[in-house]
């Protein structure tokens, strides 16, 4: 059966199916620089993924799209990450707060979910790659079980920016993306975010001496 | 010149130039000039909407209506009446040596481009501008938050950003499954996000699409309107960032957010008319306000406990929006500015309240009226205000509700009626010591500005007592368009 599926299609089934084991290889990652250069590679596989969707059906503004993520999360935002764990010398492993397996299964049942509340609207869709709208689900999912699950701020950023990709994988497999000026604006909101992260990452460092979340849970209510 | 141009260009210049110059001398003046600026234009703007209808900007990426210019003149104002409140209020920071000259600066910019963010996100016409405006409100005032450079104040900001951030995306995801429930209608023009082209076609709207996107709207939006169980940043980022910040998160970023669910729940409701979309509110707003009510008590901060407070204010008001109609819509709608406008003033008397005690401790501050009557009399009445006591406006709205629910939906008046009298008598119970009894307080370098609590208890008392038939027809017309 998979001749009545085009290349293109494929293409983009299979980078998307890159950009899921790459949420799960982020999810068991430890070391602080590779899970910056995996949150890299799956930007990069976003990208090839709207590259080819632009090429195939010829809308404009994908390619603009394509080019957006290729600046923005393959190479200004891992490099302001690469930057900050520098200087703020985060090098060390997190320990995450469930170990690895356990988060693993969590992980693969989160995708079933995914796949389950995406297939009655992915029937509906039209596009060639309405097939992903479910790994789109379920890398957000992913990414947000990453958030839950580790310790260290910069992680939780991290986790924060996939479930961005996951966003847009789902805004192209669903659609062939947002309008241009909703797609700048989520994009400015993003390196505005980061940034302004950048910056309280210092003053969190400066008042408790490490990044670890674990010192900031003396609020509660008593 | 445009008012509208001008409403959403003066707070971005002098946010920009402020957080240039924002440690003059001059520069809470520049504040509040800048704050009056916006806020006549805004009225302006009310004037032009009331006498010639709504209208577009910027192409039809901007709609102002009844509807939203309602909001458009609540925020300008509530931001003009902070703006004078903050200029004492941080001078007396200041000198305490609590915060540096750096951080005015940074104050004072962020404060008018968070303005500028919540007047965009009520303005705009396109679902995504207002998602986008959403995130960068949020984005202003994380740095706010954690002005203090304190533990409690950096945790409190990581958790506002974090959760709001999930939130966010959530929303975001409800907003591409409504471009893409629209683009099979409306085509793939850049129209298909534009909200009047959306209520056009709001009836042939894919039903399965919209009940997800409306949940995913609903959660994420209602993460920043506090609604349990995603309230959990309220109280911290209330309580650990300055004061004029948690009168304006709490009088107003709260509204937008609610703003941006009723416009979505109006395209949900065409969609589904099984009044699914209001069915989760009514669910969502009387939990949020049985879970704010029952941690009311055990709250020993001041500005936690009215934290909590709003967030209970928000589940009445999401209740009320879900009941729907013209006459809930109504009471929704006033409730909110009676909400904004009590709870603004309250934080204002709290602020200048706390500097003379030097603490938040609802324990350690005591007998308010000795030191200051001015003060002291503006956290009672505020209180008995936000309790619904005649005859203060809150009263009006809340028995609008009530008396609604009782007709409509039954089976909720013991909640509410539980929930408002165990708020009331957590409340009550722990601002009469604060106000009376023997004084903590001492004299502060720079004289608290306590006209905007007058001003707004002021306009909320009246408001209790007969509302203008201009306003009364303008709520009306904003109701009507809610559905």
């Amino acid at each position: 059966m998979t001749s009545s599926i085009p290349l293109s299609a494929q293409l983009i089934n299979l980078f998307a199916a890159v950009i899921l084991l790459l949420g799960f290889a982020m999810l068991a990652q430890r070391r602080m620089l590779s899970l910056i250069n995996l949150f890299a590679l799956q930007g990069f596989c976003l990208f090839l993924a709207t590259l080819v969707a632009a090429v195939t059906t010829g809308q404009v503004h994908l390619f603009y799209s394509a080019g957006l993520t290729l600046a923005l999360k393959v190479l200004l935002l891992p490099w302001i990450l690469h930057r900050l764990v520098r200087q703020l010398k985060v090098k060390r492993e997190v320990e995450a707060l469930i170990n690895i397996p356990t988060t693993m299964l969590v992980g693969i049942v989160l995708v079933m979910v995914a796949f389950n509340v995406a297939l009655p609207i992915s029937e509906l869709s039209h596009t060639i790659t309405r097939g992903t709208l479910g790994i789109a689900l379920a890398v957000v999912m992913l990414a947000f079980l990453m958030m839950i699950t580790r310790q260290k701020a910069i992680s939780q950023v991290v986790g924060f920016l996939s479930m961005e990709n996951g966003l847009f994988l789902a805004a192209t497999s669903a659609t062939y993306g947002m309008p241009m000026v909703v797609e700048l604006g989520i994009a400015l909101d993003v390196l505005v975010g980061v940034i302004i992260l950048g910056v309280f990452f210092f003053q969190i460092r400066d008042q408790f001496d490490s990044l670890d979340i674990r010192h900031m849970e003396k609020l509660k209510d008593n | 010149m445009d008012f509208f141009v001008l409403m959403l260009a003066i707070p971005l210049v002098s946010g920009a130039l402020l957080t240039v110059v924002g440690e003059r001398d001059w520069a809470p003046n520049l504040n509040i000039v800048a704050s009056l600026g916006t806020f006549l234009a805004a009225v302006g703007l009310t004037g032009e909407i009331i006498a010639n209808g709504p209208r577009f900007a910027f192409g039809e990426q901007f709609f102002i209506d009844s509807l939203n210019v309602f909001f458009v003149s609540l925020t300008a104002f509530v931001g003009l009446t902070t703006s004078i409140f903050s200029g004492p209020y941080m001078k007396n920071e200041r000198e305490h040596g609590r915060l540096s000259v750096p951080r005015l600066r940074l104050y004072k910019g962020m404060y008018q481009l968070f303005m500028f963010t919540m007047l965009a996100a009520l303005t705009t016409n396109n679902l995504g501008i207002l998602w986008v405006a959403m995130e960068a409100a949020t984005l202003t005032t994380v740095l706010l938050v954690s002005l203090y450079r304190t533990s409690a104040s950096l945790e409190a900001a990581w958790k506002y950003f974090i959760l709001c951030g999930v939130g966010i995306a959530q929303a975001l995801f409800g907003t591409i499954l409504l471009y893409f429930a629209a683009e099979r209608v409306l085509g793939e023009s850049g129209n298909a996000l534009l909200w009047t082209h959306l209520i056009d076609v709001k009836g042939s709207l894919e039903p399965t699409i919209m009940a997800l996107s409306f949940i995913f709207l609903l959660v994420g939006y209602g993460t920043k309107v506090g609604l349990a169980p995603l309230h959990n940043w309220l109280p911290d980022a209330h309580a650990e960032g300055p004061t004029p910040v948690s009168a304006v998160l709490s009088g107003l970023l709260l509204n937008v957010a609610l703003y941006a669910i009723l416009r979505c729940k109006v395209l949900a409701d065409g969609a589904l008319p099984n009044g699914y979309a209001g069915n989760l509110m009514i669910g969502f707003g009387l939990f949020t306000l049985l879970v704010a009510a029952f941690f009311l008590s055990r709250q020993k901060d001041v500005k936690r406990m009215f934290a909590y407070s709003s967030i209970e204010h928000m589940g009445l008001i999401t209740f009320a929006f879900g009941m729907g109609g013209p006459i809930a819509n109504f009471a929704g709608l006033l409730h909110m500015t009676m909400h904004s406008l009590t709870k603004s003033a309250i934080f204002f008397a709290v602020g200048h309240a706390t500097q003379k005690t030097g603490t938040q401790l609802m324990e350690h501050i005591r007998g308010l009226i000795k030191i200051n009557p001015l003060i002291g009399w503006g956290l009672m009445l505020g209180t008995l205000a936000i309790l619904g006591m005649p005859p203060f406006g809150v009263f009006a709205s809340e028995f609008m509700i009530l008396t609604h629910a009782m007709k409509h939906f039954p089976w909720a008046t013991p909640i509410l009626l539980l929930a408002l009298g165990v708020a009331f008598a957590a409340i009550f119970g722990k601002v009469q010591p604060m106000v009376f009894g023997e004084t903590t307080a001492k004299r502060l370098p720079h004289a608290p500005a306590m006209t905007p609590v007058f001003l707004h208890l002021g306009i909320v008392l009246m408001l209790g007592l007969y509302i203008p038939p201009y306003l009364t027809r303008w709520f009306h017309e904003a109701a009507r368009m809610l559905g």
